[in-house]
C-alpha cells in the first residue's frame, strides 16, 4: 500500500523522521487477517447473543483502517479479540502468520478511558509494560523518549488524577506504545475528549503513525475522524455484525477537513449509514 | 485574621489555665484527699507554656494559623480538666473512692510510672505480634481468595461460619493450644485481625476494575505482575480499611486477653487496681491507654495518607 506522505507540505508539522528515531528498534507494523470469525455471548439469561457473524478482514502491514458502524455492532468485540483478550467462537485471528491465543505486548489497546494506573505517576505508568515484561533495566531511556514525544516530560512525576482528560488519554498512549507493539487497536481513544482537543489528538495519533508505522485499527463513531486519519473505512451492520462496504479514502497526506473530495466522502459515508439528516430523526449512534 | 482575634484566640489556653487554677486554690475540698502540688503544678506549666506560644505567634506570623485553630481545643480540654476538679474534689458531685479527682490520677500515675511504662511495653510487644501475625496471614489469605475463584467457593462459607465469632470466646481453646500466655494472647489478636483484613483485602482485589487488568494484559502483564502490580494496589484503600477495623479489633482482643490470661500489660494492671479499688490508678492506667491507642492510629493513619497519596481528595475517614 501507498501511503501519500508529504510532510513537506506542511511546515507546521515536525518532519516525522524526526520523531521516528527511537532508541529501540522501530516498529514495524504487522498484516492482520481475521477469517470468518464468529463471536456469541450467553446472557445471564441464557439467551446467545451473536455479536459478530462471519467476519471477515484482512488488514496489511503498517495500514490504518477505521471500523465504522453503529452501536451494537460488534466493534468493540473484534478488537477484544484481536488483542487476545477473548477468543472467537468460531474462525481464526492472525497476527502475520502468527495465530492469535492471548494477550501479548504486541498487540497495545487503547479505550475510550485512558485507563491509567491511578496509583502510579505518569513515567511509572509508561513504564508498566516494560515492567511487566522485565526489560526496564534495558529500555529506561525509551521511558523519556516516549514522554517527550507526547509532550508530557513536564508531568512525569504527577499522578493521573492531576491530569486532564487529553494529557491521560497521551500517557495511555505513550503507555501502550513504549512496548512498540506490531498493531494499535484504538477503541474510539478520542470518544471521551472536546472537538478541539480530539481534533489536536488526531493529529497526534497521525504523527506518531507516520513516524513509526505501526499498523493501527480504529473503532469510532466519528465519520469524521475515520476519514481523516484511516486509509480504508470498513462500514459495519449490526446484528450480527457484519462488515458492510468497504472505502478506500484515497485522499492525499496530509488531509484537510475542508476540502471538496473529503467532503463529498463524508456526503457519500453517511448517505450509507443513513444519517444525512433532513428526515425522521433516527437514533444517534453517539 | 486580625492580630486583636488572634491574640484572644491565643490567650485562650492560658486564660482556662489560670481560671482552673483559681478556683483549684480557692474554693475548699468537699472530698477528703490528701492534698498533692502536683496538679497546680501542672496547671502553672500549661499557663506558662500556654504563654510562650501566645507570644511566638505574636512574633512569628506564620504560626498564627496553626495556634488559631488548637488554642480553643487546648482551652477547652483544660477547662474539661479544671471542671472534672470541681465535679469531684471541690464539691463531691461525684463521691470517692469511684470518682478522684485530677490530683488523685496524677499523684497515681507518677507513684506507678515504672510500673505503667513497663506495662505499656508489654502491652505493645503483644499487640505488635499479634496484629503483626493477624495482617500477614489475612493479607495473604485475602489475597488468593480474592483472585481464586475456586479458593473462594471453598473459602466463604468457611469465612462465613467462623469469621463473625468474636475472637475472645476462642479463649479457652487458645489457652489448651499454648502453654505461654503471651503466645495464646498473640494468637488470640491475630485470630481477630486475621478476619477483617482477609475480609476487605478480598473484597478489594474481587472489586478491582476488569479495565485496569485487561490494559496490563495488552501490555504483557503475567500473573505475578497482574495480582502484586495491578490487583493488590488497586485493592490498597480497601487493604487501609481491613487494617484500621484489624486495629480497632486488636485493641479489644488485648484488652481482653490481658484481663483473663496474660499477667502484664495495661489491661492486667487495669483489672489488679480495680481490684485493690484503686480508682485513681484505674483513670491513670486508662488515660495512658488513650494516649497509646490513638498514638498507634495516627501512625496509622499518616501511614495511608503517605501510601494512598495517589487517591487525593478520595479518602473521606
Amino acid at each position: 500500500m501507498v501511503i501519500h506522505q508529504r510532510a513537506d507540505d506542511n511546515p507546521d508539522r515536525d518532519p516525522p523522521e524526526a520523531l521516528g528515531s527511537a532508541p529501540a528498534t522501530p516498529a514495524l507494523g504487522s498484516s492482520l487477517d481475521i477469517e470468518n470469525v464468529g463471536k456469541s455471548f450467553r446472557a445471564a439469561n441464557g439467551t446467545v447473543m451473536q455479536a459478530l457473524s462471519g467476519f471477515s478482514l484482512a488488514v496489511e502491514a503498517g495500514e490504518m483502517v477505521s471500523l465504522v458502524g453503529p452501536s451494537g455492532c460488534g466493534k468493540s468485540t473484534l478488537l477484544r479479540l484481536i488483542a487476545g483478550l477473548d477468543s472467537p467462537t468460531s474462525g481464526e485471528l492472525r497476527i502475520g502468520a502468527e495465530l492469535i491465543a492471548g494477550p501479548s505486548a504486541d498487540r497495545g489497546l487503547i479505550f475510550q478511558q485512558p485507563n491509567l494506573f491511578p496509583w502510579l505517576s505518569v513515567r511509572r505508568n509508561i513504564q508498566a509494560g516494560l515492567v511487566a515484561r522485565g526489560v526496564l533495566a534495558e529500555c529506561r531511556q525509551d521511558t523519556e523518549h516516549f514522554l517527550r514525544l507526547v509532550g508530557l516530560e513536564a508531568f512525569a512525576d504527577r499522578y493521573p488524577h492531576e491530569l486532564s482528560g487529553g494529557m491521560a488519554q497521551r500517557a495511555a498512549l505513550a503507555r501502550a506504545l513504549v512496548n512498540h507493539p506490531r498493531i494499535l487497536l484504538l477503541d474510539e481513544p478520542l470518544g471521551a475528549l472536546d472537538q478541539f482537543t480530539r481534533m489536536k489528538m488526531q493529529d497526534e495519533v497521525l504523527r506518531l503513525w507516520l513516524a513509526r508505522r505501526t499498523t493501527m485499527v480504529l473503532v469510532t463513531h466519528d465519520v469524521d475522524e475515520a476519514i481523516y486519519m484511516s486509509d480504508r473505512i470498513v462500514l459495519l451492520t449490526p446484528g450480527p455484525g457484519r462488515v458492510e462496504r468497504m472505502i478506500d479514502v484515497g485522499l492525499e497526506r496530509p488531509r484537510y477537513r475542508n476540502s471538496p473530495r473529503f467532503l463529498e466522502l463524508r456526503t457519500r459515508i453517511l448517505e450509507m449509514l443513513h444519517f444525512t439528516g433532513g428526515g425522521a430523526p433516527e437514533p444517534t449512534t453517539r | 485574621m486580625s492580630a486583636g482575634r488572634s491574640a484572644r484566640y491565643a490567650l485562650a489556653p492560658t486564660a482556662a489555665a489560670a481560671a482552673a487554677l483559681l478556683a483549684h486554690m480557692l474554693i475548699p475540698n468537699q472530698q477528703t484527699a490528701l492534698p498533692t502540688r502536683l496538679y497546680p503544678k501542672l496547671l502553672i506549666i500549661l499557663m506558662g507554656s500556654a504563654l510562650v506560644v501566645a507570644l511566638v505567634q505574636w512574633a512569628w506570623r506564620r504560626s498564627r494559623p496553626w495556634v488559631a485553630h488548637h488554642a480553643p481545643l487546648m482551652a477547652g480540654a483544660i477547662a474539661l480538666v479544671g471542671t472534672w476538679d470541681l465535679l469531684t474534689l471541690k464539691f463531691a458531685w461525684f463521691p470517692l473512692p469511684y470518682f478522684p479527682g485530677p490530683d488523685m490520677v496524677l499523684q497515681g500515675v507518677l507513684d506507678d510510672r515504672v510500673l505503667l511504662l513497663e506495662s505499656a511495653y508489654h502491652s505493645l510487644t503483644l499487640l505488635l505480634t499479634g496484629y503483626g501475625i493477624g495482617v500477614a496471614a489475612g493479607l495473604a489469605s485475602g489475597i488468593l481468595i480474592g483472585w481464586f475463584q475456586s479458593l473462594r467457593y471453598w473459602a466463604t462459607p468457611v469465612m462465613k461460619v467462623i469469621g463473625p465469632i468474636p475472637a475472645t470466646a476462642y479463649i479457652p481453646l487458645v489457652m489448651a493450644l499454648f502453654t505461654s500466655s503471651f503466645l495464646s494472647g498473640a494468637a488470640l489478636i491475630a485470630m481477630a485481625v486475621w478476619f477483617p483484613m482477609t475480609m476487605l483485602t478480598s473484597s478489594g482485589i474481587l472489586s478491582v476494575p476488569v479495565a485496569y487488568l485487561d490494559v496490563a494484559r495488552t501490555l504483557g502483564a503475567g500473573k505475578r505482575f497482574l495480582i502484586f502490580r495491578v490487583a493488590v494496589p488497586a485493592a490498597m484503600p480497601s487493604i487501609f480499611l481491613g487494617l484500621f477495623m484489624g486495629l480497632c479489633a486488636a485493641f479489644l482482643t488485648l484488652i481482653a486477653a490481658e484481663t483473663v490470661g496474660v499477667k502484664s500489660g495495661l489491661g492486667w494492671y487495669l483489672k489488679w487496681q480495680q481490684g485493690y479499688v484503686e480508682y485513681a490508678k484505674v483513670y491513670g492506667a486508662l488515660l495512658i491507654m488513650a494516649t497509646f491507642f490513638s498514638g498507634l492510629m495516627t501512625l496509622l493513619f499518616k501511614l495511608r495518607d503517605w501510601a494512598l497519596g495517589w487517591q487525593k481528595g478520595l479518602i473521606r475517614w
